[in-house]
């Protein structure tokens, strides 16, 4: 399993790796045509040196996985709220309100991490015969969530059900959306409101707009400046970096490997935090001016 | 067939993000020319997606309005209203002074307002249920939005010198360390994401598990 998981990364990195290599001769400095052979930006090293390193975390960790297994991962109380949201909306005869915010489109990490947890919770609804509403800001987001939910359903054996489910395109406006949810959320009254992805100046709307109609809220996001609002009006949050954890662990299998890649990122960035502050301690010397380059 | 279909999808992904990663780093005149020719790929292919979303809509409109009796009344106002606003444009322009941009300012802009100034009361009632002292967490976060909201008014300035640069070392100081360390944790997801995406590990994008 993970043979092929570290065949696949290490693919990738030669790919970056042949192409910074492969570059012609002829180059653009400073935004202009240049007749100096130029092939790599020396500005963007610090980059370069952070994306290799994690290139080969990503490597090592597929690795590691392959000899000693998968890593712990801890419960997230979000995910164990899944299953009990899900089971109440049935009991309740109320449909679940699964959205991925105003902030992102197809092409943003969160988004994809939130289209995982919507395929575990779409296989949920179909076990239980749920009905289940994804309004979506993105024409794209909206027919992605539509495959991933009848995959969901195919996979949970009630590919009829799939038909019962809405994902659609409500408007592309961040507070047209924000009031077509809130709608959706007073008139359909559903059992369960699943606030995920990259959310903007409607977060806090969406979750006091379901907190107010008494639904359970489950929600997580990558923007700072939100997630204090869905801590405070939500039941359940995944904070950050949480999100894309959640969706590894309900991935399983290979896709759970980058979660030790980034406990080990975390350390190498500890020990150069510590290592900054030793070295501004003792020697007068600032290290933060060269990372931040 | 659909595995050939995904095959294909996954390979094309890989190889646009392997560049993508790539032209970041060069200044080559052939990587800036495929790069500028894939952003307008992009936004050609937004806007027929725009257009499919739109026709959508009306569809799932049109239908709710026939088959629920309880949201007619909504999904023909949503109806009318985006056909009106469409003929304005086409008919006569949407440039200054035409019907269409009064619609848009008149009519638009304020309900879009109005949605907006719901998040006065939302913090309001937010703020109510967070600032509870119910543990020695909850105490703490009370005390700092306190001294925060308090040295952000002339009032506490006038009570106490010393309330900006305690609300300015809560914001600067504790409040940005946790920040920072969320952020830490945001980049290294959305790069690890990323990475999987350009591997073929990770398939979400195509409605894949």
């Amino acid at each position: 399993m993970t043979c092929s998981l570290c065949r696949r990364f290490s693919i990738s990195a030669w790919l970056i790796v042949l192409g910074l290599a492969a570059n012609p001769s002829s180059a653009w400095a400073d935004g202009g045509p240049s007749t100096q052979t130029r092939w790599f930006n020396p500005e963007r090293t610090p980059e370069l040196v952070a994306t290799l390193v994690v290139v080969l975390a990503m490597i090592g960790a597929a690795i590691w996985t392959e000899r000693r297994g998968l890593p712990h991962i801890r419960r997230l109380a979000p995910l164990e709220a899944i299953d009990d949201a899900v089971g109440a909306a049935t009991e309740q005869g109320t449909p679940l309100l699964f959205t991925t915010g105003w902030g992102g489109d197809m092409g943003r990490p969160t988004t994809m991490a939130a289209m995982t947890v919507l395929s575990h919770v779409a296989g949920r609804a179909a076990e239980h015969n749920c009905p289940l509403v994804f309004p979506s800001h993105d024409p794209v987001v909206a027919s992605v969530a539509e495959d991933t939910i009848r995959q969901a359903a195919a996979r949970a054996g009630r590919p009829d059900w799939a038909h019962t489910a809405e994902a659609r395109f409500v408007s592309q406006s961040q507070f047209g959306y924000a009031a077509a949810v809130d709608g959706l959320i007073a008139r359909q009254r559903p059992g369960a409101v699943f606030l995920l992805g990259s959310f903007e100046g409607e977060a806090l709307v969406l979750a006091e707009a379901a907190h107010q109609s008494g639904t359970r809220t489950i929600s997580g996001t990558d923007s700072t400046i939100q997630l204090s609002f869905f801590l405070v009006a939500c039941d359940y949050t995944l904070i950050g970096e949480e999100l894309f954890i959640a969706a590894d662990v309900l991935s399983g299998g290979r896709a759970a490997v980058a979660v030790r890649a980034l406990d080990w990122l975390k350390y190498l960035i500890l020990l150069l935090l510590v290592a900054g502050v030793l070295l501004l301690v003792t020697t007068g010397r600032d290290l933060g001016p060269f990372l931040a380059r | 067939m659909p595995a050939l279909r995904d095959r294909l999808t996954v390979s094309v992904a890989a190889a646009t993000g392997a560049f993508m990663v790539v032209q970041y780093f060069v200044n080559a005149a052939w990587s800036d020319g495929v790069y500028r020719t894939l952003l307008d790929w992009m936004q050609i292919i937004f806007a027929a997606s725009l257009v499919v979303g739109v026709i959508s809509v009306l569809r799932n409109h049109l239908s709710r309005a026939i088959s629920k009796p309880q949201e007619r009344w909504y999904s023909l106002i949503l109806i009318v209203s985006a056909l009106a606003m469409s003929l304005l444009g086409f008919a006569f322009g949407a440039g200054r002074g035409s019907s269409f941009l009064w619609a848009f300012d008149h009519l638009q802009a304020p309900m879009q307002s109005t949605v907006f100034s719901l998040l006065a009361f939302y913090i309001a009632s937010a703020a109510f249920r967070g600032f509870r002292a119910r543990s020695g967490e909850s105490a703490i976060l009370l005390a700092a939005a306190f001294i925060v909201l308090v040295a952000r008014v002339p009032l506490g300035e006038s009570l106490s010198g010393h309330a900006s640069s305690a609300a300015d070392w809560i914001v600067n100081v504790p409040a940005l360390a946790a920040k920072r360390a969320m952020l830490i944790g945001i980049g290294l997801g959305m790069v690890a994401t990323a990475l999987k995406v350009i591997a073929g590990v990770e398939r979400t994008y195509m409605g894949r598990r």
